[in-house]
């Protein structure tokens, strides 16, 4: 089992974070991982990504040129990882920032996610990146939403632990999405 | 969570976390970066572990107090990145001259000058030749993993206190800012009878320690004792190797770039080549021996460096320099498995087919 | 028969190799009896810098740590952090701590470390043989202002007491000299007053002493030591410049 992504988007959107949890998700089910971060110079306002890479084999490389799958959660991020994207690959947009025309990316298993949306029909506009987690989840299979959702633990400072639940049904909001075959 | 006793942590932090398991309870250090993850972490945890946390004025200042804090007999770091190593120096230089031991972490980036804050490998001259004035060496290791970064720490400790030497511990932007599980152990090095330790010379003649020696021979023999230690120091020689045994070509690098390399070589495995890995982990004292032995039944040979060439010198050095073929590249990008790849599958077919 | 005199216990049984003249000598007898004094020698660490007093390791009778030249404040706070019970001094001069180690010196201060600092001010760079120090005076000729010291090109005399005086983190600042007997009792005062403030655990003390250099001064020891009544006092005046019970 390989996987690895890329996932990436402005500063303040979350992206960190969202590694963050795949990589605590990938660690509770006992896999071996990576987690990367690469910020922008300027510590906020800037571009921000990470890429996560998971698997039971030993881990070389920490950094992917062309991941297997990537997260664009704006335009700019869209341009540099979209093309990247390995040949039959996973690419999630989120299109609640992208416009739709700006979506085509070939070769590529291309899915918008209304991020936005979804986040406001679980309660909070603001977790529209853990609603784009739970589609990747749910989508790639690499974890189950189930250790994503256990990831919020360990991966969130305890003073935010209460905002816990709220996070869990944005994730399943993703992941309800994609079941839906991504309507 | 189910794996309580794992950790998702940084190389920075990891490092932080194997010092004050392996006792030390003193740090100094200046901001820079990217190695502040450390000095945040000691600044935290270093006093729960009754240990002190300062942050000094200068590299320069942060060095010189752990002078003052080691020749107590207390274990104790810095850390830096590059141009706050290169301020260090002198400080090394006489921790060597005066044996006091100690630890000093350089996650470095990249030159020369103020450079930038990409990851590099152009310390390495520096890090294995001394660094300051004088004929002197530090031990250098060099992890390639958030584990490493942890057991090394603990490890550079241990092996400062044996030899009364500064310890060097090599890493750089990427392994610093890399989240990786760590399963932290308990450290169980011996504790060493610092017989030498300055701490008031109460019932006992008074102590001291110096590097100034103008007595008529006196610097001599002082040059050949240390000399004499650092042949020593190749007792504590470490390598890893990877497919070795069958190879015709063995790739040889160190800490991150040891590390995307793993991926290129199973790659060229997978296609076919008879490609082996070896990874130095002791930069100082360098694998020569090893690789010497290697070299008898291995044709060639290949560097791979995020710098216009160094190690590879060491390389040439140990297996003879008809045999070695460099690929470097200086800072600013680092390099995918895949470029990795694609250089050594150019470096097979013209080497050996 | 009732000794009058004898060699403090913190000193060791040898000559110095200072010159003749050389107030170091006394300097370094004063800051041994002061350690006697308080009964510190067996828990006495010592910092040795670079320059004249570099040999202080050869003299005193108590643990001592080399430190490379003006780092003398920096290696002692590592000292002292790690034996917070054990008293540390450092002894430097003009070069190492107003010079190349100013940087260490106004940290440590600032920081109100727990030591005590013993700052010899002979207006020259002695064992590199007589060059410009900071503190050496306007229009003094030395072998790096063969014309006399310029302001135009090399700035002002250094006053070190006055600067460590107006940090908060000083405890005790004083400035002494030992060309007269009277002077000399004063300094052996100061020098316990900047012991206490250490031995009290209040804070960091600094004395400066204004010395001779009969050598680089080309000048007899009498010459010199006249030279620091005449000369040196009016610019670097005597006294006390800051007596502070509780610091920080």
């Amino acid at each position: 089992m390989y996987f690895d992504s890329i996932i990436a988007g402005f500063g303040g959107q979350g992206v960190l974070l969202m590694g963050n949890l795949l990589a605590y998700a990938a660690m509770e089910e006992k896999k071996n991982v990576t987690y990367m971060p690469v910020y922008g110079v300027e510590m906020r306002g800037g571009t921000a990504n990470c890429t996560v890479v998971v698997s039971d084999r030993e881990i070389g490389s920490p950094i992917i040129h062309s991941p297997v799958s990537a997260v664009a959660m704006n335009l700019p991020s869209l341009e540099k990882f979209g093309p990247r994207v390995k040949k039959k690959g996973l690419l999630l947009v989120n299109s609640s920032l992208v416009p739709e025309k700006e979506i085509r990316v070939r070769g590529v298993d291309c899915l918008p996610v209304p991020s936005r949306e979804l986040a406001l029909e679980a309660g909070n506009e603001r977790l529209a990146n853990m609603v784009i987690l739970g589609a990747l989840v749910e989508k790639s299979g690499v974890v189950s939403l189930k250790a994503l959702k256990k990831a919020l633990y360990p991966g969130l400072d305890v003073r935010y632990h209460s905002m816990i639940p709220g996070n869990q049904s944005a994730m399943d909001k993703g992941a309800e999405f994609v079941r839906n075959g991504g309507r | 969570m189910a794996r309580s006793n794992t950790l998702l942590v940084k190389g920075n932090e990891a490092i932080a976390m194997g010092a004050i398991e392996a006792g030390c309870r003193y740090y100094f250090g200046y901001p820079i970066t990217p190695q502040n993850d450390i000095p945040e972490y000691m600044s935290r945890h270093l006093p729960e572990a009754g240990g002190t946390f300062l942050q000094a004025e200068s590299e320069i200042a942060s060095i010189n107090m752990l002078l003052g804090a080691a020749a107590t007999g207390a274990r104790a770091m810095t850390s830096s990145s590059s141009p706050g190593i290169s301020l260090k120096q002198e400080g090394i230089s006489y921790l060597c001259g005066s044996q006091i031991p100690g630890v000093i972490v350089n996650m470095s980036r990249s030159g020369p000058g103020l450079g930038g804050i990409s990851p590099s490998q152009g310390d390495y001259f520096q890090a294995t030749r001394g660094g300051g004035h004088g004929d002197y060496r530090t031990i250098v290791l060099a992890p390639h993993s958030v584990q490493e970064c942890y057991d090394l720490t603990m490890r550079a400790f241990d092996l400062a206190d044996r030899y009364r030497n500064p310890v060097v511990i090599l890493g750089d932007a990427l392994l610093g800012q890399m989240k990786e599980p760590l399963k932290p152990r308990k450290h169980r090095g011996k504790a060493v009878d610092k017989d030498w330790a300055l701490t008031g010379a109460g019932g006992r003649e008074p102590r001291l320690l110096k590097s100034l020696y103008l007595s008529e021979g006196e610097l001599t023999k002082h040059n050949w004792m240390l000399h004499r230690k650092y042949r020593r120091m190749r007792r504590e020689i470490r390598y890893e190797t990877v497919g070795v045994e069958d190879a015709k070509l063995v790739v040889v690098a160190f800490g991150s770039v040891a590390r995307i390399l793993k991926n290129a070589v199973s790659m060229a495995r997978e296609q076919g080549m008879a490609v082996g890995l070896f990874r130095p982990v002791t930069l100082y004292p360098f694998p020569q021996a090893v690789l010497r032995r290697l070299a008898e039944r291995v044709n060639r040979f290949m560097a791979l460096e995020l710098s216009t060439g160094q190690m590879v010198e060491d390389l040439q050095l140990s297996v003879g320099p008809d045999v070695v073929d460099f690929y470097g590249r200086p800072p600013g990008s680092i390099p995918s498995p895949d470029e990795l790849y694609r250089e050594i599958r150019k470096n097979y077919r013209k080497r050996i087919g | 028969m009732k000794q009058v005199f004898k060699r403090p216990k913190s000193l060791a049984d040898v000559p110095f190799h200072f010159c003749p003249g050389c107030h170091h000598g006394i300097i370094h007898r004063l800051v041994a009896e002061c350690i006697d004094r308080f009964g510190l020698r067996e828990r006495t660490i010592g910092v040795a810098s670079v320059g004249c007093s570099v040999f202080l390791y050869d003299y005193f009778a108590v643990d001592v740590l080399e430190a490379p030249h003006g780092r003398a404040a920096a290696v002692a706070t590592g000292v002292k952090r790690a034996r917070p019970d054990d008293f540390i001094f450092t002894y430097q001069g003009d070069g190492d701590l107003a010079a190349i180690g100013t940087a260490e010196i106004i940290h440590a201060a600032n920081r109100g470390e727990r030591i005590t600092v013993v700052f010899v001010n002979n207006a020259v760079f002695g064992m590199t043989g007589g060059q410009m120090a900071p503190t050496t005076l306007l229009g003094q000729q030395t072998t790096t202002t063969p014309f006399g010291r310029d302001e135009s090109l090399s700035g002002y005399p250094i006053r070190m007491a006055e600067i460590m005086a107006q940090l908060t983190g000083t405890c005790y600042v004083a400035r002494c000299a030992v060309d007269t007997p009277k002077n000399l009792m004063r300094a052996k005062k100061s020098l316990q007053k900047a012991f206490e403030a250490q031995v009290e655990n209040r804070g960091f003390g600094f004395v400066e002493f204004l010395s001779a250099c009969p050598t680089n001064w080309k000048m007899t020891p009498q010459q010199a030591t006249a030279h620091v009544t005449e000369v040196m006092v009016p610019y670097y005046p005597l006294g006390v410049f800051k007596e502070d019970e509780n610091p920080n």
